[in-house]
């Protein structure tokens, strides 16, 4: 019996909370070469775009989505497709949670389609996705 | 509709950027999966890159006379907008093969598409580009579609 059997429509992911400082923020946005200001520049962010904070990169959270989808598959598939929006900001000091379920399974090909979301601490839903996974079938 | 959408604006829907290659590094790997706190010890130790790597590898590499003054990079790719306060928006993506160090990917973009919807704040300008990145030998390896507002 393959894992893929024993999957079902609703099954839950497992939750990650995620915290992210200054030190991460700017890791993220220096790896892109990414100087929009309203990511490290506190002032400018609140006083200028008028954020209550400093505001988390929207890619850094579609990434955190591929990782709940990722670890969840382990070595038994492929990862095919992905797509999220940025619905909602979030900022520096907000613990953001991911997680998802299984929103498809197709047996005969091996595919699996996934509901992503990060939620904010208000329990909103600030970024959602979806992706397509292939599991093996041998 | 405020009519922010010209005809002008809309002449540019086609338009493509220069093919731009990139080398696949064991460090820039490493890198963006520390600052995407990665769990999968292949991509902290650089074996294959995340899903989302080549986000940070096609990013514009611009000069600082480049930047506008909120820190945004200018794109050459895309017209003059009348809105040009930067969200983030999202992403579609289809993979075909996975990246690992010493891979050299090619990208390619397109502006796809531009128009306007009404927010609860004002008029958004909403464009899509789409990338694809193909292997030195051409092959497919994924195909991204941005979609990004401006209010």
């Amino acid at each position: 019996m393959s894992r893929l059997d024993n999957i079902k429509v609703d099954d839950a992911l497992p939750k990650r909370a995620y915290t992210p400082d200054n030190i991460e923020l700017f890791f993220y946005n220096a790896v892109l070469w990414n100087a929009h200001r309203i990511h490290y520049d506190y002032p400018y962010a609140t006083e200028v775009e008028g954020y209550p904070g400093l505001v988390i990169a929207g890619p850094q959270l579609g990434d955190w989505l591929t990782q709940a989808a990722l670890e969840w598959l382990g070595d038994d598939g492929m990862f095919c497709s992905f797509e999220y929006s940025n619905r909602k900001a979030s900022y520096i000091g907000e613990t953001l949670r991911s997680g998802g379920s299984v929103s498809s399974v197709n047996k005969e090909t091996g595919e699996v389609e996934l509901a992503l979301f990060i939620k904010n601490e208000a329990d909103e839903i600030v970024t959602p996705g979806t992706a397509t996974l292939r599991f093996n079938t041998d | 509709m405020t009519g922010l959408i010209t005809p002008e604006l809309l002449s540019h829907i086609g338009d493509t950027g220069p093919a731009r290659e990139e080398v696949v590094t064991r460090r820039d790997i490493r890198k963006y999966s520390i600052a995407t706190n990665q769990r999968l010890r292949k991509f902290l130790d650089g074996d294959e890159a995340p899903p989302m790597f080549h986000v940070s590898l096609f990013w514009d590499v611009v000069e600082l006379d480049q930047l506008s003054p909120d820190g945004v990079s200018i794109d050459t790719l895309l017209p003059k907008f009348p809105l040009e306060k930067a969200m983030a928006g999202g992403l579609k993506i289809d993979y075909f093969k996975s990246i690992f160090p010493g891979d050299v990917l090619i990208a390619t973009r397109t502006l796809t598409d531009i128009y306007e919807k009404q927010g609860s704040k004002g008029p958004i300008i909403f464009y899509e580009v789409i990338m694809e990145v193909k292997n030195k030998v051409g092959d497919a390896v994924l195909n991204e579609k941005t979609t990004r507002l401006l209010r």
